[in-house]
């Protein structure tokens, strides 16, 4: 079967270091920091101060405008409110809660009616779980007002390492299934179709199982290829339909979520459980006994690298989230987020010095977005606007497909990536 | 411990230059091989002496321009591939000269690894041919002895004496890499395996040929005409290995289409009509000149722009 998009790469998977079926660890650590910006919109204000004695569950930041509350992960005590290393490089507001392994919790109202889920996934605070952590009670909204007729729940994991979305559909496919349907129940699309990579054969395994309950759903198996799981990519594969520049999947009638969310949606709306703990990959070459974990939001990488049996000798890079696209961190302190899906440890890679372009071509092959990569990046250094502009270089997703590839070790994804911030900061 | 935060992505396809540049030397070697048995040592006399001067010649490069290019293996490339374009019988001196004008006139001066225009090892032929005729033009048969190559009769016009069957196998006289079509055959499918080249080029490029020899046949013989046009001279060796270039070749899909359309019909144009018998370099080269162009005019449509509204 052929690729159902443009473009794309079939780097080694390696889900297998990390996939095994053993019991989840649950990590508990001694102190959560969580940042009170964990989405796309307005940061939140910390409703807690420090000496306050919080409960697991409880709403610790919340904002206006495009927002998404946080909660204590952990029941104990705030230690300090102020601005604490974060996945971003930068340091962000955050509350640090002590741990008194008590694990008193607090539960949100249930919704009564169809009317109250909304309001009931922006209080449990859920951003997409995928990575890009954008409000879902605010997707939903404007997918209910748009009347998008296709919903999309994205399964392709597609970068390699990581297992967590595996996981999840593996323990609990049932609340994806659940969640898929409240998604139906909310948009009423006409179609609703999980999406799933052929490399997950458990977990399409047992989605099947459970699928004839649900009649309105369409398990879709998508042949393995990166970045499939990519926004634009998935619509295209799964519909045909590709979203223009600039535009939103609803512009082509699709709103997508990632699986994870879906199934924290249906465990708020049924449960009342807010979004304080996530399935985490750690994985790579660079860390001892690669696994999945249960991870409390705010956990500091240093405590999840430590479960998992520490970095190797010759580590020297962790990422947050996969190779492809993860973003290398400096600071093991910053914690662990609701869009963190992976922590990815990799040995120092053979240093391989760069050539010219060959003009070999194969950034234009694996472009999943029909740009020329080896064109857009002499432009870029030519510091040539106009040609930039003329090459679309803003429709670039930065998949990292082009990098990938290159034989001549050409930083291009790095440099379109660098371009793109300058354009956007100068606009 | 201290760590690195590199840019993503964190992983790398294992397909380098340097090993790109490996499978093509690869690649010739068979077609080299049956040239040295069938034409005899001194072809690899040439050959070694080729890459020698080549590789000397991006080392110099190396050192005036502060680079360290010599190790991609480009330069070894360019050598073997020139070499294999002479003959057997061409003086020492002008094999090295081509090289060095080859490396160090159309590659260096040309902007270096991707970005010279024209074709390093053809560049080097057509400018040999121009200041030494004679020593390009004498070809040894199979039995040592000096005479015509089949494309030499193919000139007057008529069916050259040797069976196709030979012709394809390379039991005929002809520059140290072309004569063999099957051994360059094995060789391109190698890269084409390897998924170093895709089969666009040569196949427009061969297909061009054969096509146009069929219908404008020379003798009354058109399906042996196009047989013998495509296995005289170096069409196979220009269609395999010279318009797959990297560097002087269109990298859209579509533009390489043209490209090598236009490159066979520039090799038949110019073996009719042309000065000399053989039309491939003089084709590749001019087709290379157009390469960058047709990259600009068969650029890919914009993502979400498809015909019509919506792809597929």
């Amino acid at each position: 079967m052929g690729s159902l998009f443009f473009g794309g790469i079939h780097p080694a998977p390696k889900k297998d270091m990390s996939a095994a079926t053993a019991a989840l660890q649950t990590i508990v650590p001694h102190c959560v920091v969580i940042p009170m910006q964990q989405h796309i919109g307005a940061p939140c204000t910390p409703l807690v101060a420090v000496g306050d004695v919080v409960r697991r569950g409880q709403k610790i930041g919340d904002g206006e405008g495009l927002c998404s509350p946080v909660h204590a992960s952990v029941s104990g005590t705030v230690t300090a409110v102020e601005p604490r290393p974060h996945l971003s490089g930068k340091a962000v507001l955050s509350v640090v809660i002590e741990n008194d392994r008590l694990n008193t919790t607090v539960a949100l109202p249930l919704p009564e009616t169809e009317n109250d889920v909304l309001q009931c996934i922006r209080e449990a605070g859920i951003v997409g779980m995928g990575g890009a952590a954008f409000p879902s009670d605010v997707k939903a909204l404007s997918a209910m007002r748009q009347a998008v007729n296709t919903v999309l729940i994205n399964a392709c994991e597609c970068e390699p390492y990581i297992t967590s979305d595996d996981a999840v559909m593996r323990t609990a496919p049932q609340s994806v299934l659940e969640g898929a349907m409240l998604l139906h129940r909310l948009l009423q699309p006409t179609t609703l179709v999980i999406a799933v990579e052929d490399n997950k054969p458990e977990a399409i395994a047992a989605l099947r199982d459970v699928l004839p309950q649900y009649p309105a759903v369409e398990l879709r198996i998508l042949p393995t290829r990166y970045p499939q799981g990519g926004e634009k990519q998935l619509i295209q594969a799964v519909t045909g339909r590709e979203v223009p520049a600039g535009a939103l999947p609803m512009a082509v009638g699709c709103a997508v979520f990632n699986v994870v969310t879906t199934a924290t949606i249906y465990r708020a709306v049924s449960e009342g459980a807010p979004l304080t703990e996530r399935i985490v990959t750690v994985s790579g070459e660079g860390v001892a006994n690669p696994q999945n974990f249960m991870v409390p939001i705010g956990t500091p990488l240093q405590a999840l690298i430590e479960a998992a049996g520490g970095l190797t000798d010759g580590a020297d890079r962790v990422m947050c989230g996969g190779p492809m696209m993860g973003i290398a961190q400096k600071d093991l302190s910053a914690p662990v987020m609701k869009g963190t899906n992976a922590i990815l440890c990799l040995p120092k890679a053979a240093s391989e010095t760069a050539t010219n372009c060959l003009r070999c071509g194969r950034c234009l092959t694996v472009c999943p977005m029909l740009l020329q990569p080896l064109y857009l990046y002499r432009a870029a250094n030519h510091g040539d606007h106009d040609e930039l502009t003329r090459l679309n270089v803003s429709d670039c997703i930065e998949c990292g497909c082009c990098s990938y590839i290159c034989p001549a070790r050409l930083p291009l994804t790095e440099t379109f990536r660098r371009v793109k911030s300058e354009r956007k900061g100068g606009e | 411990m201290t760590l690195t935060t590199p840019s993503s992505p964190h992983i790398k396809s294992p397909v380098s230059t340097a090993r790109l540049m490996r499978d093509v030397l690869l690649a010739l070697l068979p077609a080299l091989a049956v040239g040295i048995w069938r034409l005899g040592l001194r072809g690899l006399f040439v050959t070694l002496l080729c890459v020698a001067v080549a590789v000397a010649t991006e080392w110099v490069g190396d050192l005036l321009l502060k680079k360290r290019t010599v190790r991609d293996g480009s330069a070894a490339v360019t050598g073997l591939l020139l070499a294999m374009t002479l003959p057997p019988t061409v003086p020492y001196w002008l094999a090295a000269v081509g090289s060095l004008f080859a490396v160090g006139f159309v590659k260096l001066l040309g902007g270096g690894l991707g970005e010279n225009v024209f074709n390093p090892a053809l560049a080097a032929r057509a400018f040999m041919l121009l200041i030494c005729p004679v020593g390009m033009t004498v070809y040894t048969g199979v039995d040592a002895a000096t005479g015509a190559t089949p494309l030499h009769h193919m000139v007057m016009p008529a069916l050259p004496e040797e069976s196709v069957w030979d012709m394809f196998l390379g039991n005929c006289s002809g520059s140290i890499g072309e004569i063999s079509a099957l051994a360059l055959l094995l060789g391109a499918l190698y890269l084409v395996l390897r998924r170093v080249i895709t089969l666009r080029i040569p196949l427009a490029y061969l297909g061009t040929v054969a096509l146009l020899t069929l219908v404008f046949h020379k003798t009354d013989a058109p399906l042996m005409w196009m047989l013998y046009s495509l296995t005289s001279g170096g069409v196979m060796l220009g269609a395999l290995f010279m318009a797959t270039d990297y560097t002087t070749s269109p990298v859209t899909p579509k533009g390489q289409w043209i490209y090598g359309i236009g490159c066979g019909a520039l090799t038949v144009f110019f073996r009719y009509y042309g000065l000399y018998p053989e039309g491939v370099t003089y084709a590749i080269l001019s087709m290379n000149a157009l390469a960058w162009l047709l990259d600009r005019y068969t650029a890919p449509r914009r993502f979400g722009k498809a015909k019509g509204g919506v792809a597929r």
